[in-house]
């Protein structure tokens, strides 16, 4: 691990002063001198095994803006702070009841101890666990930009089956940024260009040419927080998440659903994909295929198959396609089931 | 008493706690790396990132240049030494920087010693190398392996078991199968990492490393760094998990002691869990076929089992568990046959059961196969195969009590109530499968010696270079000398994990209860007799009683009769402060070299398959129920029930708990665990413990562990068969067995994953 300097930064602006100061205006915040940190679970994880490489740390926990830590729920919808915990947010009553999608997402993520540490903003941001990234002496265009990509002929079993390019197929592989791509949040943000609301959907990136740009952000840009419009009929939602083991697993494959309901038919349906995907992944095509329909075995199993129409395997992922739509179709049919 | 504390059936020894359990959960327990140096400096390696090949640069100036960094070690600083030497103590013969060649990814080319641990590190990762690549040989169908026959090849395996005409009576036989299974690489990953610290006091080197093997690695080092045994010393007090991988001394040990030598300064190094899986040891993929013929009637007339093990260029490890596979039922015939597969790969070593675990599971996969081919429940055709005596050399068994274990797990599984309807048994959306296996495991007995010293005070010191891995022997040990010398247990203190004790045999293949409590039982039993000697004789309080039987209890002598007499005062009438006999056992058959070898690192195993008289082991049986979702098929298992039967249990606590991991781990090597190679480089890929998956605790829900009554003299005087590796045996093939029954999938091929249930 190279030494670096720490910075304890007390509000946002002398953040983004600290973070514009040490960063130019092309940096990928990823690849930056200056980088921010929150609970560290990602970050410091990437800096020991030499793979995040930041000369200067700028610590957000002493931030004093109070927002940053609250959660309000209120007609409008949600605001999330940037630095609130995964673990609040996920025991929150309010969202357990109206949206239980998003407290399922983030309780199925990771483990108690690492939720009480995680913040929210850095998890929408976590980058992939890819073995080939994590690990500094394969070839990996994520970490090397040009240098190739191990994991495209290699063991390829966690990668993804969407959105992927020629030069990367790593998994995004959090949880809680499928329940908000589902329900379209917006993310705010702060930088030395003023403030943004990005749409989630806008915030990452497809690998495409250039992995090495995972987000839409600026180095020197916070994110403050994450809102998410009111969803009045979001009570009828969840998170299914398929893994390995019982719990401490990234999705192989996942699906958050929300669903309007007029009976048996399908008013509005939300989806989107986890485990499968380079990036969070809004299964739009699937939501077409069900509005207006009943939702039946053969109708979420249609959705299903245009979930995944467009899905390249390689060698060892190919069955997250298969699997990728039973769990699309079983998380559609609980969804229906539910009791609300 | 509770689950934890198994109240004792006939032959099983109270549930003592742990002696070092409060140490231990107080964080006071201290652990070879935690021991506190004054002056030490910080050690990292670094490690090539090809499989083959040669260096030819190593670019160390950046290295250098990083503030802190005080030395490193690497090609030409070792040639005054000796190179490993492949066997017991080491894990191979490749001597990292004595060499340039590159033998598997992830070999030690330098060490960077600094004064921080992250100095070390940050010199670690800026040593570059240059190298000489050639195309590597991952694993089984790479080009460029070689095949050799194991037996003839390698002093650790002697022959391929057989009797009678195994072809003629396949191909007579009414029913049968011809089947191939496998099982994947995987590695130990205890959480105590693996580490060495070392310092000089004059010509002595103190080492404290973790280690399965205090004396052996005292003489291996010793040999390598030219020097008199007399001046080396292993200190491995507690160890941190270890399941065989802390049994072998890796290149490690020696270099960090030369880079102490060098720097007159006391030097750690810690791996890194990623360095772990090339440096240490690992358990290689196995592949087998298995052929069974029966008659109609269930009878197996004709078994074979051929196996083929991945190991190194330079050293041929071998686990060949066709002996155990070979001798578990009655067949009428045996055929076995074990290959050892070469490619660009590190030594593989022990792993918690070498030879059961894939062979077994193989095996137990292909009866339960047969069980569905013969249309019987695969319990009833076990029974049905009991043997008298084993098939390989007609012996008897010295005990044998699988069905006892099968019944009593059936029982409390509540076996009866399964369909054996393949798929019939649902709840909800839930498929629920029920499966079961055998476990066995060879009980052998190592020559061990003891120290045991009772003082006027009352007070028991036991000392034996045994090594407390986990397991809880400092406990059992104890409570050998409690009961014979009628003492108190918080009255014992035991000391172990050193290598100035009396040694004691590696603590490998389930013998360490077995011969260290046969070790301290001598020892008790010489201060018996000094004391009953001179409580009986004239003048001495018990005077005049010869022909009596007397025990020790409470401090006191006690005559049959009723007499009895204060211990304190028979050694004031002896005029001795204390009583101390060194015991040296020897198990029965030991060779008049048995001794010796004990001393020089090198013990003799006794019993298994190997005694005169019967064949030793330890059985138990398994039950697993599985739940598999109709859609998306994860496999879960909420019930596991194991019975098992190893002759006299010391503690009954302690023995559910080796029990208990060895179920979990056999759960996790069923569903969970693989090192994945990337075969075009010969490299591991999934070296943490975020992709290396291990059952957490909500994969583990109701476990239970049977302790069956069993009494065995004839395997050693303690009467104890080892248990430490027979939970993790069989425990895959009944979840292959009970995912079968919920799926109609037969899966061969471990780890059984949900893209092999998808399809
Ligand atoms: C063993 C393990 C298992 C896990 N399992 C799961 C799982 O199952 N599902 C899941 O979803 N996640 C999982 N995670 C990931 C975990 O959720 C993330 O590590 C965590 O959420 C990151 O949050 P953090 O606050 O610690 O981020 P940090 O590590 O502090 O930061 C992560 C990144 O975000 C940036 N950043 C942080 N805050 C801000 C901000 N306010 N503005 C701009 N940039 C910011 C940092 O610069 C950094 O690049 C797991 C992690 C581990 C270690
Ligand atoms: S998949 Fe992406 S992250 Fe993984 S090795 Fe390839 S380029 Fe790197």
């Amino acid at each position: 691990m190279r030494p670096f300097v720490y910075e304890q930064p007390t509000d946002i602006s002398a953040a983004v002063a600290l973070a514009s100061n040490f960063t130019t205006r092309d940096d990928q915040p990823t690849r930056a001198n200056a980088q921010f940190i929150a609970g560290g679970t990602n970050l410091a994880d990437y800096m020991k095994l030499g793979v995040a490489e930041p000369n200067r740390l700028l610590d957000l926990n002493r931030l004093e803006e109070q927002k940053l830590r609250q959660i309000r729920v209120t007609e409008d919808g949600i605001r999330f702070g940037a630095l609130v915990r995964m673990g609040e947010a996920a025991d929150h009553r309010e969202i357990k009841e109206r949206y239980p999608v998003i407290a399922e997402s983030l309780h199925l993520a990771a483990s108690g101890q690492i939720r009480n540490m995680a913040s929210l903003a850095g998890n929408v941001l976590q980058r992939t666990r890819c073995e080939y990234f994590r690990e500094t002496s394969w070839a990996c265009n994520k970490r090397m930009p040009g240098s190739g990509c191990a994991a495209m002929d290699g063991f390829n079993r966690q990668h993804a089956v969407l959105g992927g390019s020629t030069a990367c197929i790593a998994t995004y592989h959090g949880d809680f940024a499928q329940a908000l791509i589902a329900l379209d949040a917006v993310v705010l943000t702060e930088g030395s260009r003023g403030a943004r609301k990005i749409p989630f959907a806008k915030l990452h990136r497809q690998p495409g040419d250039t992995p090495h740009i995972e987000t839409d952000l600026a180095a020197d840009e916070i994110i403050t927080a994450i809102e998410v419009p009111a969803l009045p009929w979001g009570r009828r939602s969840l998170y299914l998440k398929i893994r390995d083991r019982e719990s401490y697993a990234f999705a192989l494959a996942s699906a958050a659903v929300a669903l309007d309901l007029d009976g048996e038919t399908v008013r509005e349906a939300r989806i989107a994909l986890g485990g499968v995907a380079t990036v969070p992944w809004r299964a739009s095509a699937a939501e077409e295929v069900l509005q207006g329909k009943k939702l039946d075995d053969a109708s979420a199993g249609a959705a299903a198959d245009a979930a995944f129409a467009e899905a390249q395997p390689r060698q060892h992922n190919a069955f997250k396609i298969e699997l990728g739509k039973r769990t699309l179709v079983r998380a559609l049919l609980e969804t229906r089931d539910m009791k609300v | 008493m509770d689950a934890a504390a198994p109240r004792p059936k006939e032959n099983q020894g109270e549930p003592l706690p742990r002696v070092d359990a409060r140490l231990k959960v107080t964080g006071q327990a201290h652990y070879p790396a935690d021991l506190p140096a004054a002056s030490i400096a910080y050690g990292a390696l670094a490690t090539s990132s090809i499989a083959r090949g040669k260096v030819t640069k190593l670019r160390l100036d950046d290295a250098r240049a990083v503030p802190g960094v005080l030395d490193i070690v690497t090609y030409g600083d070792m040639d005054k030494i000796d190179k490993p030497k492949f066997g017991n103590s080491s894990a191979t013969s490749i001597g990292p920087l004595h060499d340039r060649t590159i033998f598997h990814d992830g070999q030690i080319i330098a060490l960077a010693v600094a004064e921080t641990f992250e100095a070390a590190e940050e010199a670690a990762q800026l040593i570059r190398a240059e190298y000489e690549e050639d195309k590597p040989t991952a694993s089984f169908d790479s080009p460029g392996t070689k095949t050799v026959a194991a037996a003839g090849k390698s002093p650790m395996f002697k022959e391929d078991v057989k009797a009678g005409d195994f072809d003629a009576a396949f191909a007579a036989a009414a029913v049968k199968i011809d089947q191939r299974y496998s099982t994947p690489t995987q590695h130990h990953n205890p959480i105590e990492l693996f580490s060495t610290t070392a310092y000089w006091q004059g010509d002595q080197l103190v080492v404290h490393e973790p280690s399965q093997n205090v004396t052996g690695w005292k003489v291996e080092l010793a040999r390598q760094l030219k020097m008199d045994p007399a001046n080396v010393r292993i200190v491995s007090p507690f160890i941190g998990g270890a399941f065989g991988s802390k049994g072998p001394m890796t290149p490690r040990t020696a270099i960090v002691a030369v880079a102490a030598k060098r720097l007159g300064r006391p030097v750690r190094c810690v791996t890194s869990r990623m360095q772990a899986f090339g440096t240490q040891t690992y358990r290689a993929e196995t592949r087998h076929r298995i052929r069974i013929g029966a008659g109609k009637d269930g009878r197996i007339t004709a078994f074979a089992h051929e196996g083929w093990e991945v190991t190194s260029r330079p050293d041929l490890y071998v686990v060949g568990g066709t002996s155990a596979t070979g001798r578990m039922y009655g067949y009428g015939s045996v055929l076995t046959h074990v290959s050892l597969v070469q490619a660009d790969r590190n030594t593989p070593g022990y792993m918690r059961s070498p030879p059961e675990t894939p062979y077994v599971y193989a095996l137990e996969n292909a009866m339960d196969e047969m069980a569905v081919a013969l249309g019987m429940d695969p319990v009833e055709f076990r029974r049905i195969n009991e043997p008298k005596t084993e098939p390989i050399g007609k012996k008897p068994f010295s005990s044998r009590s699988l069905i006892q274990c099968y019944d009593q797990a059936a029982e409390a599984f509540g076996w009866a109530r399964r369909d054996p309807k393949i798929g019939a048994m649902r709840d909800g959306e839930w498929l629920i499968g029920m499966g079961c296996a055998t476990a066995i495991y060879p009980t052998a007995v190592a020559p061990c010696a003891a120290r045991v010293r009772l003082t006027v005070d009352g007070d028991v010191r036991l000392q034996c270079g045994s090594h407390e891995i986990g397991t809880g022997v400092r406990t059992v040990a104890g409570q050998m000398a409690s009961e014979r010398l009628g003492v108190a247990i918080d009255k014992i203190s035991v000391e172990m994990g050193d290598s100035s004790l009396p040694p004691a045999p590696v603590s490998g293949g389930s013998i360490s209860t077995a011969s260290v409590c046969s070790a301290v039982l001598k020892a008790c039993d010489a201060i018996r007799t000094k004391l009953f000697a001179a409580a009986t004789a004239e003048g001495g309080p018990l005077a005049g009683s010869h022909n009596e039987e007397f025990d020790l209890a409470d401090g006191k002598i006690v005559a049959k009769s009723g007499a009895s007499a204060k211990v304190e005062n028979v050694l004031k009438a002896m005029q001795v402060g204390a009583i101390e006999e060194y015991a040296e056992f020897a198990p029965k058959g030991a060779t008049p070299e048995a001794l010796k070898k004990l001393y020089a690192g090198t013990p003799e195993f006794h019993g298994g398959e190997q005694d005169e008289d019967s064949v030793k082991y330890a059985f138990g049986a398994e039950f697993v129920e599985v739940r598999i979702n109709r859609y998306t098929r994860e496999i879960r298992v909420p019930r596991i029930v194991g019975a098992f039967a190893a002759g006299r249990i010391m503690n009954t606590r302690t023995a559910r708990s080796q029990l208990m991991g060895g179920m979990i781990w056999g759960i996790g090597q069923a569903l969970h665990e693989a090192t994945e190679v990337d075969r075009r480089y010969a490299r591991y890929v999934n070296r943490d413990l975020q992709d290396y998956l291990v059952p957490v605790n909500a994969d583990i829900k109701d476990l239970q562990v049977i302790l069956v009554p069993e009494i065995d003299h004839a395997v050693n005087p303690a009467g104890v068969k080892g248990l430490g590796e027979l939970g993790n045996v069989g425990t895959a093939a009944a979840v292959a067995s009970a995912v079968f029954h919920a799926t109609g999938k037969r899966i061969r091929d471990l780890p059984i994953r949900i893209e092999q249930l998808l399809v």
